[in-house]
């Protein structure tokens, strides 16, 4: 069943949508991740335009990390002052990678920065993650336990000055990483079009050492509230926010997303991190193939104004 | 002298007179409503060629149908490896060119009248000015300037360039019906579509018509709210977004 989409201007399968938002969803909820680094490329593949896809795409994701997030919260596994330490940089992260996503639409080169960005950035996170899930592998193997926290053991990251406090997730870390990671998330998350999710929940887990209960569910309040601004500032600056394309896809998002939660938790949390740093691995390769292999039209249309 | 620019004048104003026929066209439908359940359409152009006061009709006509979207500004972009990756290296913008433009005839455009007449009157694809920024210049290029080129063939993949000598068809020597194919991808507006009769090597009569493309119903209804109320927009799909996340919530609740 065709439906059209009026911001996007043309007509998708439903059902198509549907399965697409389902999918994500449930990968999203699985992993505590918002998605939008595969739904984002996945729209585009199927002939929406990007500015769309991306703007879109913010809506489905808030969406879904609400859902998820309001599974964790009930299981009080939300640690609502990182969150908001983390928000407070990455609100001048955001800004500062909406001034840089502009000048390079200008220039042309969008495209190319957003495809290097995820070529470095996923097979980097991918292969770290990859790596320690792999060894966490190899000592369930052998029989010894999963070191989930080495109490004795405080990297560089731990020297800092400004200490502080966070109840929930036992940890007594400096403010100054927290504040470098949000403004991380808050602007790659501009330039690439994503919650950024799947950066945060590894910078959690390896920098500041936060506990695999509290990680997922603090990064889903911190997913929610920046994708919600996003859908607010997208709408009311680019007007590219199609809302039935976000209906639809938010319709398939936060069922995926419920089953997905249940799903992760069935999981041992090093296994699922093993299978999330494939997923984000992958995906990174099949963004340096793009990049690599000449493409098929080496011309490509922009519509700079619609006069 | 006053006489002179009468006669001329005179002249000027008979022009027109001096041709035997002129077209009477008809659309099958003068605007089209972009639905939830649009997949594109096809307009029907009827027409005939009627006598002029005193006139004679000729015997072989021939029939070109222009017909082109609302203006948009574009910029092609060329790829080239750089450091093993591939780069936009190169572009050109296309200065408000048509989003939608159809040509159809009703024979080979090259057996309906000489080249230069052809390009005179911007008769097909090759013939119709894409104005393109060079610099700070504005002009069109050669027709097989490779930018010009890849613009028309990426229009074309998109279902919005296109040229068919096959579209257009005599029913009597006289009465001609058209189609026009306007994709689900048409961007809404006003489309012009100029009708050009040909006799004997020379354009003999010219009629113009236009049909709107306009989203009805839901989609006109998002549409506008997007545009006039960006922010009331972008809350209501937050706080939609917002209530679905809690229904899905709430109904898959176990505990």
């Amino acid at each position: 069943m065709q439906v059209y989409l009026p911001i996007a201007d043309l007509p998708v399968n439903i059902f198509l949508v549907l399965g697409m938002g389902l999918a994500v969803g449930f990968i999203s909820g699985m992993f505590g991740i918002g998605g939008g680094f595969l739904m984002t490329p996945l729209l585009i593949f199927i002939g929406i335009p990007p500015a769309v896809s991306v703007a879109s795409v913010a809506s489905h994701i808030a969406a879904s990390s609400f859902t998820g997030a309001l599974n964790y919260w009930r299981r009080r596994a939300v640690d609502v002052a990182l969150a908001l330490m983390l928000l407070s940089a990455g609100i001048v992260g955001t800004a500062t990678g909406v001034w840089l996503f502009t000048l390079l639409r200008a220039l042309d080169q969008l495209d190319l920065v957003i495809g290097v960005s995820y070529v470095v950035l996923l097979t980097a996170v991918g292969g770290l993650m990859i790596n320690e899930g792999l060894r966490a592998e190899l000592r369930a193997r052998r029989g010894q336990p999963a070191t989930l926290r080495r109490p004795g053991s405080h990297n560089w990251v731990h020297g800092l000055p400004l200490k502080m406090r966070f109840k929930r997730s036992k940890i007594y870390v400096s403010a100054i990483p927290v504040w470098g990671i949000g403004f991380i998330i808050g602007f790659v998350g501009a330039i690439m079009g994503i919650g950024g999710g799947f950066l945060l929940v590894p910078m959690l887990i390896y920098f500041l050492r936060v506990p695999t209960a509290t990680v997922i569910g603090t990064s889903m309040i911190l997913t929610l509230i920046t994708m919600a601004s996003a859908t607010v500032m997208h709408a009311a600056t680019n007007h590219l926010v199609d809302a039935i394309l976000a209906v639809i896809l938010m319709v398939g998002g936060v069922i995926g997303a419920q089953f997905g939660v249940r799903t992760g938790h069935k999981m041992r949390p090093e296994r699922l991190r093993l299978l999330l740093g494939l997923l984000v691995f992958a995906v990174g390769i099949r963004f340096a193939y793009e990049l690599v292999v000449p493409p098929d039209d080496l011309y490509s249309l922009r519509v700079v104004s619609p006069k | 002298m006053i006489a002179r620019l009468a006669i001329a004048l005179a002249f000027a104003l008979a022009a027109p007179a001096a041709h035997a026929e002129r077209l009477v066209v008809s659309l099958s439908n003068a605007r089209i409503a972009v639905t939830s359940n649009y997949v594109g359409e096809n307009l029907v152009l009827f027409g005939t060629v009627q006598p002029d006061a005193g006139g004679q009709l000729k015997s072989d006509y021939a029939l070109v149908v222009t017909a082109s979207g609302p203006s948009e500004t574009l910029r092609t972009r060329r790829k080239a490896r750089v450091l093993g990756i591939f780069v936009n290296v190169d572009s050109r913008e296309f200065v408000r060119v048509p989003s939608y433009l159809t040509i159809i005839t009703d024979r080979p455009i090259g057996q309906i009248a000489g080249p230069e007449v052809l390009r005179r009157l911007q008769v097909g694809m090759d013939n119709y000015i894409l104005t393109q920024r060079v610099g700070a210049d504005f002009a069109d290029t050669v027709t097989d300037d490779p930018f010009r080129k890849a613009f028309i063939r990426l229009k074309d993949q998109q279902h919005l360039y296109g040229q068919s000598d096959m579209a257009v068809t005599f029913l009597t020597s006289t009465v001609f019906r058209a189609s026009i194919p306007v994709p689900a991808n048409a961007a809404t507006g006003r489309y012009d579509v100029d009708v050009k009769l040909f006799a004997q090597g020379g354009m003999v009569a010219r009629t113009a018509t236009a049909f709107d493309v306009t989203k009805a119903g839901i989609e006109q209804y998002v549409v506008e709210s997007s545009q006039d109320h960006g922010l009331l927009y972008g809350l209501a799909t937050m706080s939609m977004a917002l209530a679905i996340g809690w229904l899905a919530s709430a109904a898959f609740r176990r505990d």
